[in-house]
C-alpha cells in the first residue's frame, strides 16, 4: 500500500535584537538566571509593553526575502494560557493579521538516500508573525520543584509558518536549512540551534493518494536538522502502522526523544486549549509605511536565489553548484573574494576547490566556513597559480594542506616546496628525448600500434621531471615526438 | 441565557480558578443573570461595523533597540513566593 | 488649611506660613482619627510622608519649589509606589511591596509634592461601592451608613473628609465620577491617553484612566497639569504638547452650548437627582449657556456592551497573579495546577473572580463573535453617537449616578443592579472621552448629587472652565460633611 506524506513547518527564530521585543531588557544568551529578567519581563503589576523597532525591522527583512507582502497594518494579540515560564499568562502573538503575509522559498531537495538526484522545489510561506519566547523551566532545581529563569521571557520570535508542501522527510529538512541559511544571511536571526535561536515544530500527517489530509500530530521544538529527520521518519511509520493495524491517528503535541528515537504525546497538554485571542489592548496596531520598507530594503544584501541565477548565468556552474555556494552568506563571499583574484574566466575552478576540496577538509574538522583556517586571499593566490600554470593541481594540493595547517602563502610555499611546473618547451623535450631513448623497445611498440603504452610514457616522463612537468605540454610533446 | 454547570467548571478550570459544587452553582445562577443583561446586545445590527479595540485610531510607537533595564533581580526576588539560585520555584512542571 | 485650595495652601507653603512637615502632620492625625471609622486609607506611613515633606520643606526653603511641592496628595491603591506596599483593594497583593514607581506616582514625586498613603479601593478597582476591597468597605463622610462609590471610594471619602486636599482615582467605567458624585467632590477622569498607565495596576486597558479627585475644578486642574504629558513607556499614551489645564478657567460661559441627552433623564433615574440636575442647567443658562437636546441612542447598551469588553480584558490582565513571581501563594496545593487554582481561588474576592468568568466565557472558542466582538462594534457605534453630539453642542450634561449614595450592603447580593450605578458613566469610557462630576445639590437624604459634564476629546480645560465657573457662581463643592 503507497502512502503519501504530508509536512508543513512552523518555525521560530530568535531575532537577533539587543533588547526584548517589548522591553529595554538585553537578549544576550547564558546570563545568570532571571538576571535579565526586568519589570516587563517579570508581568510586575501596572508595566506595559512598547515595541522594539528592531524586531519590526527584521521582520520586513525576512518579508522582503521571501517576496511576501508585508502588511501596512498588522495587529498584537493576546494568546492565554498558564504556564510558569509564561509570566503574564498570556503570550503577545499576531493572529489575524501578521506582519508578514504569503511568500515562497525556492529549495534544492538533496535526498537523503539512496541514488536520487538533487531536484528543486518551490515551499509556499502562509505567513510570519512576530511574538514573545517564554521562559525556560530548569527542572530538578530544588526537591520536586521546577526553577524558573524568565531570562528568555519576552526575547523576539518570527514564526514562519509553511504550508504542507513537503512531502519527505528530505524535503522537511532541506527547507530548514534553506531557511536557516536565508535568516542567517539577511542577519535577523544569529542560528544557534543548540541556544534555541532557530526552533522547528513540524506537522506531520499521511494519507493515501486522492485521499483528503488525514489527521496531523505536530512533533515540537526540534532543534536539529538530523534529529528531524528522524522525528519524521519515525513518525510517519507511526502514523502509518497505527492505520494499517486498524487504528486511528489522533491530533496531539508530541516531543522526539533524540535518546530513543521515538515520538510521544506531551503529557501537560493533555487538556484541549482555548487561548482566548483577543486583540492586545495594551498596544496599538502596527502600521509599515512604504518608506519603512523601502528603509529596510536598501539594507538587504544580495539574496541567496539573486547569486545563485548570477553564478549559472555569468559563470556557467550548475543550479546546484550555486546552490551549494550559496548554503551560507560566508560561503558565498568566500567564493566571491575567489573569484575577484582569478577572474570570471576561473569561477568554475573556484568553485570546485570550495565544494570539493575546501569543504571536504572543513567537514573533515567539523568547521564551518566562517572559521575557515585558510582566508578568501589566501585561497585566491592559490587559485591564481593554479590559473596560470605555474602549480599543477596535485601540486596545488599540497599547497592547501600546507595553507591548512601552516598557513602562510601560496607563492612562498610553491617556491619553498620546489612545487613549481616545468613549462620550458625546451626542458620537456629534453626529458621526453632520455625517456624515449631508454625505451628504446617500447617506442617500436608503440609506434607499430600498441596504443595503450601511451600512459607509461606519461608516468616516465613525469617521473623523470621529478612531478613538476606542466602535464598538458608534456602530452602534447610526447604525442608529436612519439608520432616519430 | 442560561449557563450550564458545565459550562461553569468549563470556565473556572480555564480561568484556573478552584471553586466547589457550590460555589459553581452559586456562579451559574449570577452569571446567567448578567448574561441576560449583556443579551439586549443581539438586538443590534452590527453588519459593516469596524469593531473597535481602542479608544483612538492611533498606530503604535516604536522603541529604539536599546538596553534601558539593569539587572533589577534582587530588588525583585525579595517580594516572591519562592525562590532557590535565582529561580522562581513552582511545583514540578511535567511536560 | 483644611478649606484652602491647593493654590492657597501651596502659596502658604511657599510663603513660610506653614512647613510641609506641619501640613503633612496636621493631615496624618485627621487620617488617624478618622480613618478607624471611615477606611478609606489602606496604607499609611507617617515616615515616609513626613520624609517627602521634609524633602519639599528644603525645596520650598531654596525657592526651587513648584505648585504642588509639598503638598500631601493621596495615591489610589493601584499606582506602584516604590517601597510602598501596593494591594489594589486585594489579598492576592495584601504583601505586595512595589519595586517600581507608577508613572504618575513618579510625576507627583518630581512635582515635589507629599505621598500621603495609599487610598482604599474596590479589589482591583471592580466595583461601584467600594465594597468589594479585601480591605473592608469604606464608610461615606456624609452618611457612614451609606457606602462611598467605587472604585475610588478611598479617595472620594479622604477629599470628602478633608483627611487629604486632593487624590488620585482611576476610572474604567465610572470609578472616578460616581465615587466623586456620592461624596459630594469635585473629579475629573481626562481622555483616554492622556495619563500615562505604566505602572497603574490594569482593570481593563482599553478603558483605564486616572485622573484627579479633589475639592473643585481649579485644584483638579492643577492636580491635571502635574498628572498628564506622554510616557512612551505606555503605548497608548498620547503624543501631544503639555497643556496647563487652568488656561480657561476664568472664561465667561457666554454662548456655551450645553447638550442634555434624552436617554440620561429617562426611567431609572431618581427625582431628586434629576432635579438637582435640572437646577444646575438653570443655573448654567443664568451664566449665559444655552441648552440643546441631544441624543444618544446607543447609550443604553452601554452597560450590556462594558459588561463584555471590561471583563474580557481584565481575565487576561490578572492572569499574571498566579503566586509564581510576586503576590499571594495559597499554602498548601498538591501540584502545579493546584497552586494556581487554589491561589487564585483565595487570592481573589468574589466579584473579581466573577468578572474573570464572565472574561474569560465571551473570549472562549464559539461565543467570541457573538459578545466580544458584537461589543466592540457596539462600542464604536456609542463612540459615534458622541461625535454627532458634539456637533450640536460643546459640552454634555447629566446626571453621574442615578441616585445617590446607597447603603452598604443594599445591593450586595445583585451584581447586575450593582452595575447599573454606572449606567450614565460607562459610555464615556467607551468613547474614549473625558468626563466629569461636579456637585450640584444634595437629594432627598441630603447627600451630594453629582453633575456630570463631559466634553469632547481633549477638552479638558474647557470642562474644567465649566465646572469652575460654576463653582465660583455656588457653594456645593465647598461644603463639608457635619461632625468632621
Amino acid at each position: 500500500m503507497k502512502w503519501e506524506i504530508v509536512i508543513g513547518l512552523e518555525v521560530h527564530t530568535q531575532l537577533s535584537t539587543n533588547t526584548k521585543i517589548f522591553s529595554g531588557a538585553s537578549t544576550a544568551f547564558g546570563a545568570e538566571p532571571n538576571t535579565q529578567a526586568d519589570a516587563v519581563s517579570i508581568a510586575l503589576p501596572g508595566v506595559l509593553p512598547v515595541l522594539n523597532k528592531g524586531a519590526v525591522e527584521r521582520a520586513i527583512k525576512f518579508g522582503l526575502a521571501v517576496g511576501a507582502h508585508i502588511a501596512p497594518r498588522s495587529v498584537f494579540a493576546r494568546k492565554n494560557y498558564f504556564y510558569p515560564d509564561l509570566p503574564k499568562g498570556y503570550q503577545i502573538s499576531q493572529m489575524d493579521l501578521p506582519v508578514v503575509g504569503k511568500g515562497a522559498l525556492t529549495i534544492q531537495v538533496e535526498p537523503l538516500s539512496g541514488n536520487a538526484k538533487p531536484y528543486e522545489k518551490v515551499v509556499r510561506i502562509t505567513r510570519a508573525h512576530l511574538e514573545e519566547d517564554a521562559g525556560k523551566s530548569v527542572h530538578g532545581a530544588a526537591q520536586s520543584m521546577t526553577g524558573i529563569d524568565l531570562n528568555r521571557a519576552g526575547t523576539p520570535l518570527l514564526e514562519i509558518v509553511s504550508e504542507p508542501d513537503m512531502s519527505s522527510a528530505a524535503e522537511a529538512v532541506s527547507y530548514a536549512k534553506t531557511l536557516h541559511s536565508l535568516v542567517r544571511w539577511i542577519g535577523i536571526c544569529d542560528g544557534n540551534m543548540q541556544e534555541g535561536s532557530f526552533r522547528c515544530d513540524v506537522n506531520v500527517s499521511v494519507r493515501r493518494p486522492g485521499e483528503s489530509l488525514g489527521t496531523r500530530r505536530e512533533i515540537k521544538n526540534l532543534n536539529s536538522f538530523k534529529f528531524m529527520q528522524q522525528a519524521i521518519d519515525y513518525e510517519v511509520q507511526w502514523q502509518i502502522d497505527t492505520i494499517e493495524n486498524g487504528g486511528k491517528v489522533q491530533q496531539a503535541t508530541i516531543l522526539f526523544n533524540p535518546d530513543t528515537g521515538e515520538t510521544r504525546s506531551m503529557r501537560s497538554k493533555e487538556d484541549a486549549h482555548d487561548y482566548r485571542y483577543f486583540p492586545d489592548p495594551d498596544l496599538l496596531p502596527l502600521d509599515i509605511s512604504p518608506a519603512m520598507i523601502e528603509a529596510v530594503h536598501a539594507t538587504m544584501p544580495e539574496l541567496p536565489i539573486a547569486k545563485q541565477a548570477r553564478y549559472t548565468d555569468e559563470f556557467g556552474l550548475s543550479a546546484y553548484d550555486a546552490s551549494s555556494l550559496t548554503s551560507s552568506r560566508e560561503m558565498a563571499e568566500f567564493f566571491d573574494a575567489g573569484v575577484a583574484m582569478v577572474g570570471a574566466a576561473n569561477a568554475k575552478l573556484c568553485a570546485n576547490w570550495l565544494i570539493g576540496e575546501v569543504s571536504a577538509q572543513l567537514n573533515r574538522d567539523g568547521l564551518d566556513i566562517a572559521q575557515c583556517p585558510i582566508s578568501a586571499a589566501q585561497f585566491g593566490a592559490m587559485l591564481a597559480r593554479i590559473a596560470d600554470g605555474t602549480i599543477s593541481n596535485s601540486g596545488a594540493k599540497e599547497v592547501f594542506r600546507a595553507l591548512w595547517s601552516e598557513g602562510g602563502d601560496a607563492d612562498a610555499i610553491i617556491e619553498a616546496k620546489g612545487l613549481k611546473q616545468v613549462s620550458d618547451s625546451g626542458a620537456i623535450e629534453k626529458i621526453v628525448d632520455e625517456v624515449m631513448a631508454a625505451n628504446a623497445d617500447k617506442v617500436a611498440e608503440y609506434r607499430s600500434g600498441k596504443d595503450k603504452l601511451f600512459g607509461f610514457f606519461v608516468g616516465a616522463a613525469m617521473k623523470a621531471s621529478q612531478g613538476k612537468a606542466n602535464p598538458a605540454q608534456l602530452n602534447e610533446v610526447l604525442k608529436k615526438k612519439l608520432a616519430g | 441565557m442560561s449557563l450550564t454547570t458545565q459550562d461553569v467548571q468549563k470556565i473556572a478550570r480555564l480561568a484556573r480558578l478552584a471553586m466547589n459544587d457550590t460555589e459553581i452553582e452559586a456562579a451559574r445562577a449570577q452569571l446567567s443573570g448578567i448574561f441576560e443583561l449583556i443579551e439586549q446586545m443581539q438586538a443590534v445590527d452590527t453588519t459593516g461595523i469596524e469593531p473597535m479595540s481602542h479608544a483612538q485610531d492611533l498606530s503604535q510607537q516604536l522603541r529604539e533597540d536599546v538596553v534601558t533595564a539593569s539587572n533589577d533581580r534582587e530588588a525583585f526576588q525579595a517580594i516572591a513566593p519562592q525562590v532557590e539560585g535565582g529561580l522562581y520555584l513552582v511545583p514540578q512542571v511535567i511536560e | 488649611m483644611l478649606n484652602h485650595s491647593l493654590q492657597q495652601q501651596g502659596d502658604a507653603l511657599r510663603a513660610k506660613k506653614i512647613s510641609s512637615v506641619e501640613l503633612t502632620q496636621l493631615y496624618l492625625d485627621r487620617i488617624a482619627t478618622h480613618n478607624p471609622v471611615l477606611n478609606a486609607f489602606v496604607t499609611v506611613e507617617s515616615a515616609k510622608s513626613l520624609a517627602q515633606a521634609k524633602a519639599a520643606d528644603a525645596q520650598l526653603a531654596a525657592g526651587s519649589a513648584q505648585a504642588l511641592t509639598g503638598i500631601p496628595i493621596a495615591q489610589k491603591d493601584i499606582f506602584c509606589a516604590q517601597g510602598w506596599r501596593t494591594t489594589c483593594g486585594s489579598k492576592m497583593l495584601d504583601n505586595f511591596i512595589s519595586p517600581y514607581d507608577a508613572h504618575v506616582i513618579t510625576q507627583f514625586n518630581n512635582a515635589g509634592a507629599v505621598n500621603l498613603g495609599k487610598t482604599n479601593m474596590d479589589e482591583f478597582a471592580m466595583g461601584s461601592s467600594n465594597e468589594t476591597s479585601y480591605f473592608g468597605p469604606v464608610r461615606n463622610p456624609w452618611d457612614i451608613k451609606a457606602v462611598p462609590g467605587g472604585s475610588s471610594g478611598g479617595a472620594a471619602a479622604a477629599v470628602a473628609a478633608r483627611l487629604c486636599a486632593a487624590a488620585t482615582g482611576t476610572d474604567t467605567g465610572g470609578s472616578i465620577r460616581q465615587p466623586a458624585a456620592l461624596c459630594g467632590v469635585t473629579g475629573i477622569k481626562p481622555t483616554y491617553g492622556t495619563v500615562s498607565r505604566y505602572g497603574m495596576i490594569a482593570f481593563a486597558s482599553s478603558l483605564d484612566q486616572a485622573g484627579p479627585m479633589a475639592r473643585s475644578a481649579e485644584d483638579c486642574a492643577l492636580m491635571l497639569n502635574v498628572m498628564t504629558g506622554h510616557d512612551p513607556r505606555d503605548s497608548t499614551s498620547l503624543v501631544r504638547d503639555k497643556e496647563d489645564y487652568t488656561r480657561e478657567l476664568n472664561k465667561p460661559l457666554a454662548g456655551l452650548r450645553i447638550g442634555l441627552p434624552r436617554e440620561f433623564f429617562a426611567e431609572g433615574l431618581s427625582q431628586d437627582v434629576g432635579q438637582c440636575v435640572q437646577a444646575a442647567v438653570a443655573e448654567y443658562q443664568k451664566l449665559g449657556a444655552t441648552v440643546v437636546e441631544i441624543s444618544l441612542p446607543n447609550a443604553k447598551l452601554a452597560v450590556p456592551v462594558y459588561y463584555v469588553l471590561a471583563p474580557a480584558e481584565a481575565s487576561s490582565n490578572l492572569s499574571r497573579f498566579d503566586g509564581v513571581r510576586y503576590g499571594y501563594r495559597a499554602p498548601d496545593y498538591t501540584d502545579l495546577t493546584d497552586m494556581y487554582e487554589k491561589t487564585r481561588a483565595q487570592g481573589f474576592g468574589e466579584e473579581v473572580k466573577r468578572r474573570i468568568m464572565i472574561g474569560t466565557y465571551v473570549l472562549s472558542h464559539g461565543y467570541y463573535d457573538a459578545y466580544y466582538l458584537q461589543a466592540q462594534k457596539i462600542r464604536r457605534l456609542i463612540a459615534q453617537d458622541f461625535t454627532e453630539a458634539f456637533k450640536k453642542c460643546d459640552v454634555i450634561m447629566g446626571p453621574t449616578s442615578p441616585s445617590t449614595a446607597f447603603n452598604l450592603g443594599e445591593k450586595g447580593d445583585d451584581p447586575v443592579q450593582m452595575y447599573l450605578s454606572d449606567i450614565y458613566t460607562i459610555a464615556v469610557n467607551l468613547a474614549g472621552l473625558p468626563g466629569m462630576s461636579i456637585p450640584c445639590g444634595t437629594g432627598a437624604n441630603a447627600m451630594p448629587v453629582g453633575l456630570q459634564i463631559i466634553g469632547d476629546y481633549f477638552k479638558e480645560a474647557q470642562m474644567l472652565n465649566v465646572a469652575h465657573q460654576y463653582q465660583l457662581a455656588t457653594d456645593w463643592h465647598s461644603r463639608a460633611p457635619q461632625g468632621l
